[in-house]
């Protein structure tokens, strides 16, 4: 389908809807968005911008929400910061 | 050194929900330039967020005036700084706008409110309408196992969006008791409209368990949600689950208008019939002068547009209608009043500040907000006590202390701005309407 794109997520690929946002992707592939400073694995919460878990590295950039932030073709995505 | 522009309006509006998107079409059908500012990538704010399927034709309706209007949109843009009066700072992915204004109209919103409880920070437990706008982002739910639980009327409308998304409702539990739910029933009744929405969510969610009385007190699982536990009349029951989707009614958006010294009064930004702050040429609408919904935003929206655009004897016209919308605020508060058991849901070792990952037995030693800041690092994350800030003034009955610039983590470059430390190259940008 033409509507879908993928994205790498920790290397692996992950197919979403053109329109969704990386905390999409990082949750389709089953993966925390961050560790918590005691090492808590944690995922997006507030799904509009505020609360600041769902941060990821986005092609090598981090503390990006991925809440906020559209997928590309090709983007890297990587939780493990 | 960042790059930047600077634009001058009439009128400013901050916040591109509905009460910000109808104040903004309503001040420049007065002929006057104006910008509405949001910090997500297009206009709608929560409610409204992608709503391009027709469902919601008000949404429809009031983008075209705004856009038949002339309305500059300034999308992707959060404000963090007034450096002084009149003027307003906002960074962009990559830049900083520097936006003047006469007037300036806050319509900054409403965010859920969390409430700490065991496993409340295991992935896959969202806030309400968190789930709702992941799954608005592309999150699939097809025949995903979902529980709603908190309270407020949002639960249903995030319960009934689920499951017409395929997603599996096992149940939703709301708190309030069954005899202020029923007395918030009959207040709906006075309400237009309301009744209509309320018979096709009934409709949309038949068969769904709705139980009152009715609260999470545990989430399980090892690396992500696999269960809750939900506690009803006294007794307890767990529930295996793919995601809880869990918020405590709405709390305002108040550090803009905090920020700039707006007068708040028992949480909420102080306005006068014209929807003025006790600022000069500075007015709010909307969610940060009492939780309303969007009828009772969509009105105070225009109100505040009109007077701002010079033209109160039409914003008198609408006074009726607010009223109207304001009793159905206040039968909204009365019933989703929070249940001092809730304030006993954390045990010791829970988590109440994500960011800083603060347990709830190191704030219980603290004697205040500000305390709790300087002993713990409570609040003090990015997402600057937003989450904690009002789950601890439920749980200790702290206040919130003063709100400093930036009003949100910004790069760097933005920092020295705000500190006076460096100035961008600005671009004058003029034209557009007027």
């Amino acid at each position: 389908m033409s509507n879908l794109l993928t994205v790498t997520v920790n290397g692996v690929a992950v197919e979403v809807a053109s329109q969704a946002t990386v905390a999409v992707a990082v949750v389709l592939a089953g993966q925390a968005c961050r560790t918590s400073v005691s090492g808590q694995p944690r995922g997006p919460v507030c799904g509009m911008g505020i609360c600041f878990e769902c941060r990821v590295i986005i092609d090598g950039k981090p503390h990006c929400r991925s809440c906020q932030i559209l997928c590309e073709p090709g983007m890297e995505v990587r939780t493990d910061g | 050194m960042g790059r930047g522009s600077r634009q001058r309006f009439d009128v400013l509006v901050i916040g591109g929900g509905p009460a910000g998107v109808t104040a903004a079409a309503r001040a420049a059908e007065c002929d006057v330039r104006v910008a509405i500012v949001d910090d997500n990538l297009s206009l709608g704010g929560q409610i409204w967020r992608r709503a391009t399927d027709g469902s919601m034709p008000d949404s429809v309706r009031w983008t075209e005036r705004l856009r038949a209007a002339k309305v500059t949109e300034l999308c992707g843009l959060r404000v963090f700084h007034q450096p002084q009066v009149g003027i307003l700072l906002a960074e962009g992915v990559d830049d900083i706008h520097e936006l003047r204004y006469d007037k300036l109209i806050m319509a900054t919103g409403a965010r859920e409110r969390f409430l700490p409880f065991p496993g409340w920070t295991l992935p896959n437990v969202m806030g309400a309408g968190g789930l709702q706008a992941m799954v608005k982002s592309g999150l699939p739910v097809h025949g995903k196992r979902v529980v709603v639980a908190g309270t407020g009327p949002l639960l249903l409308a995030v319960a009934a969006y689920l499951r017409e998304h395929g997603a599996e409702l096992l149940r939703i539990c709301d708190q309030a008791s069954r005899s202020s739910l029923a007395r918030f029933g009959v207040a709906l009744l006075r309400q237009p409209g309301k009744m209509v929405q309320g018979l096709r969510l009934k409709k949309a969610l038949a068969g769904v368990p709705f139980a009152t009385n009715s609260w999470p007190v545990a989430a399980q699982g090892e690396q992500v949600l696999e269960s809750v536990t939900i506690s009803r009349e006294g007794t307890s029951e767990t529930i295996a689950c793919d995601y809880l989707a869990c918020g405590f009614h709405l709390v305002p958006a108040t550090e803009l208008p905090s920020l700039l010294g707006c007068e708040i009064e028992n949480g909420y930004v102080r306005v006068d019939d014209f929807q003025r702050t006790t600022l000069p040429e500075v007015f709010c609408a909307g969610e940060p002068t009492g939780i309303g919904g969007i009828e009772l935003a969509l009105v105070e929206g225009q109100i505040a547009g009109l007077a701002a655009g010079g033209r109160a004897d039409e914003a008198r016209s609408l006074f009726g209608e607010r009223k109207k919308r304001r009793a159905f605020a206040q039968a909204l508060d009365r019933a989703f009043q929070l249940r001092t058991e809730l304030q006993r849901l954390a045990s010791p070792e829970t988590i109440v500040c994500r960011c800083e990952d603060v347990p709830y037995s190191r704030l219980s030693q603290c004697s205040s907000w500000r305390a709790a800041k300087l002993q713990t690092r409570c609040g003090m994350g990015p997402c600057q006590g937003r989450v904690c800030g009002p789950a601890t003034q439920f749980l200790f009955n702290w206040n919130p202390d003063s709100v400093r610039p930036p009003i949100f983590p910004v790069r760097l470059e933005s920092f020295a701005v705000t500190a006076g430390v460096s100035e961008p190259v600005y671009q004058e940008v003029t034209g557009g309407h007027g």
